[in-house]
């Protein structure tokens, strides 16, 4: 029985590795006809869907001609037969469309300046309006008050996104344009429904992190003299750290990936921030709005978005867990 | 001798509870002493100790009715800490009158920043001064040594015993009048006990101390006086020879002798 026990553990640990790598690699692979196409210059790209005349020396095709054929090689070793298939769909995608003198160009800078800084903007508003509440719940309101006002949090943490959105769209867009002048869409509002969105997620999740310091570790701060506040400020948070930190990475993660709210309020239109009020777009809104339209060379465009959206939320948690979670 | 404390007549409620919890308890804590506290468990041992800091009013709606003297720093008149209402006023009775809980709490910092931790709340801000202080008080709670090359680490990285005897040089840092102890020892092994225990003995030189105890044997060791609790009432209370040689009442002999509790 115990066996039986230790193996399934051992299965579901190991499969959540096997859905990581499967993740990582179907992206790759539907994106390597544009990692191939754009290199890495793609990520300091601001056009989108431009044509322009192929006899440009930027990224010279040849070298990336020259180079992945090794590549192709290795990943072919890795592949079962259903990868191929669909690699090789692409491929002859990609020969038809490059084949003309003209090409599309495509780059990821304004969906990438656009997610980072909605998202930070996300941050820098919710942190401490969620760290407020969660404090206030777990320390400072009477539990009459803590029991109906926490349980109304978590009921906001599972409103769907696409419901902050249409809010977004139709009334916090105006009133933030109202007072920040610009556009009712833009990526100051963006940034805020966001940080309006996850709030309640991080204040759920940071007061539970807050509740586990035990009263009596409490009790003897108080019992030399501490003010609630410095309890607060000394002992909570000290104790509760890396619940609190766990709290902000996931809702990091959240408001990187989201998309319905912010399909709403971004814009999306491929255009750089030179104002926060003004409109721009994101990764995944790139993404959910062109899906339907994209085939061959611009499918693929899509896919080495969404390879480069997966490296940033995991390249976001490891720096996080590294620089906050290590030191103990 | 005068008294450093006096509980007269305590009755303590607790919130919501339909029967108090003290009734009607006296207890005098001698200068320079060790009174025990014994008794079966939910007596009221706690609930007692916890009023003699106020440490109860962090949360709401108990009720205390008698009185609770507090010998001044003039070491004439008495103040009844049950009349204290300002939250500065609190402070600094809890200053005056330390606690050991029941586990080691240390805190979530550097051993050196929890020993300095009371001065820090104080508004002591000299470098010098806050050294000396942490080292004057790791020694009287014999931690000195076996600390000394690590102050800078995380306190939560001492085994228990150490622990607890930081808790201690925690609290005398403050150099309260009065230490109250709650089973300090009951969470620990037998050594770090005994090492608590000749610590408590020497610490009454220059504290009052009040210690609850589920162990007869350490009652009888360390303590001066004892009390003994039952259902919320002081049975008895007298020296602690005279407890545990021939007491008065039924009721103590047969808790003593291990008859009930
Ligand atoms: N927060 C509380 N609210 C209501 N009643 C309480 C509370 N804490 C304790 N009591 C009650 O008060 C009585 C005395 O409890 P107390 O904790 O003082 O006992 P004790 O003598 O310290 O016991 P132990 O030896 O187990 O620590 C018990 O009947 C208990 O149920
Ligand atoms: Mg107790």
């Amino acid at each position: 029985m115990e066996l039986i026990f230790k193996k399934l553990a051992q299965l579901s640990a190991s499969l959540v590795f096997f859905i990581l790598a499967a993740t990582a690699l179907v992206l790759y692979l539907s994106a390597r006809p544009a990692i191939e196409e754009f290199g890495l210059g793609f990520l300091f790209e601001s056009r989108w869907g431009v044509e322009e005349t192929r006899a440009q020396p930027v990224l010279s095709p040849n070298q990336v001609v020259d180079e992945m054929p090794v590549i192709d090689e290795q990943a072919d070793a890795l592949l079962d037969d259903d990868f191929i298939d669909d690699e090789d769909d692409f491929v002859g995608d990609d020969d038809d469309e490059s084949s003309g003198d003209t090409r599309i160009v495509y780059g990821a800078l304004v969906p990438i300046v656009g997610t980072l800084f909605s998202t930070l903007i996300a941050m820098f508003f919710s942190i401490p309006i969620a760290m407020g509440i969660a404090v206030f719940l777990s320390e400072i309101a009477p539990k009459l008050l803590a029991k109906p006002v926490g349980v109304a949090i978590e009921l906001l943490a599972s409103i769907p996104s696409i419901i902050y959105g249409m809010w977004g769209l139709f009334y916090f867009g105006p009133f933030i344009a109202g007072i920040f002048g610009g556009n009712t869409v833009s990526l100051l509002v963006a940034g805020l429904v966001l940080g309006i969105m996850v709030i309640p997620f991080m204040a759920a999740l940071s007061r539970d992190a807050i509740s586990t310091v035990p009263d009596m570790l409490k009790e003897s701060a108080y019992a030399m003299g501490a003010t609630k506040l410095e309890v607060i400020k000394d002992v909570v948070f000290p104790y509760a750290k890396s619940g609190i930190i766990g709290s902000i990475i996931l809702s990091f993660g959240r408001a990187l990936g989201e998309t319905m709210a912010v399909a709403f309020v971004i814009g999306g239109v491929y255009q750089f921030v030179g104002k926060v009020t003004d409109p721009t777009n994101s990764i995944p809104v790139v993404l959910a709005n062109s899906f339907a339209e994209s085939s061959g060379l611009s499918l693929s465009v899509l896919f080495y978005l969404a390879l480069i959206l997966f490296a940033m939320s995991f390249i976001v948690i490891a720096v996080a867990k590294f620089f906050f979670l290590r030191r103990k | 001798m005068k008294n450093m404390m006096e509980v007269q007549a305590l009755t303590f409620t607790y919130n919501g509870a339909t029967e108090p919890s003290l009734k009607r308890i006296n207890l005098p804590i001698e200068k320079n002493k060790v009174t025990a506290l014994i008794g079966p468990s939910g007596c009221g041992k706690s609930t007692l100790l916890r009023g003699m800091n106020r440490i109860h009013d962090l949360y709401p709606g108990h009720r205390y009715d008698g009185t609770i003297n507090l010998l001044n720093s003039d070491g004439e008149a008495y103040t009844d800490i049950l009349t204290i209402k300002k939250e500065a006023e609190l402070i600094r009775l809890r200053q005056r009158v330390g606690m050991i809980f029941q586990k080691p709490t240390p805190f979530p910092m550097t051993i050196f920043e929890n020993i300095a931790y009371g001065l820090k709340l104080s508004g002591v801000k000299k470098r010098t001064q806050i050294e000396e202080v942490v080292e004057q008080s790791l020694r009287d709670a014999a931690l000195w040594g076996e600390v000394k090359d690590r102050l800078s680490l995380d306190a939560r990285s001492l085994s228990g015993g150490q622990q607890q005897r930081l808790c201690i040089a925690r609290a005398i840092a403050l150099k309260p009048e009065v230490i109250l102890f709650d089973e300090p020892t009951s969470a620990l092994d037998p050594i770090s006990t005994l090492a608590i225990e000749e610590m408590i003995s020497v610490l009454r030189e220059q504290y009052s101390i009040c210690i609850v105890t589920h162990n007869m044997q350490q009652a009888a060791r360390i303590s001066d006086f004892t009390g003994f609790m039952y259902l919320g009432e002081m049975v008895e209370f007298d020296k602690t020879e005279t407890i545990f040689m021939k007491p008065s009442v039924k009721q103590t002999e047969d808790y003593i002798s291990g008859r009930f509790g």
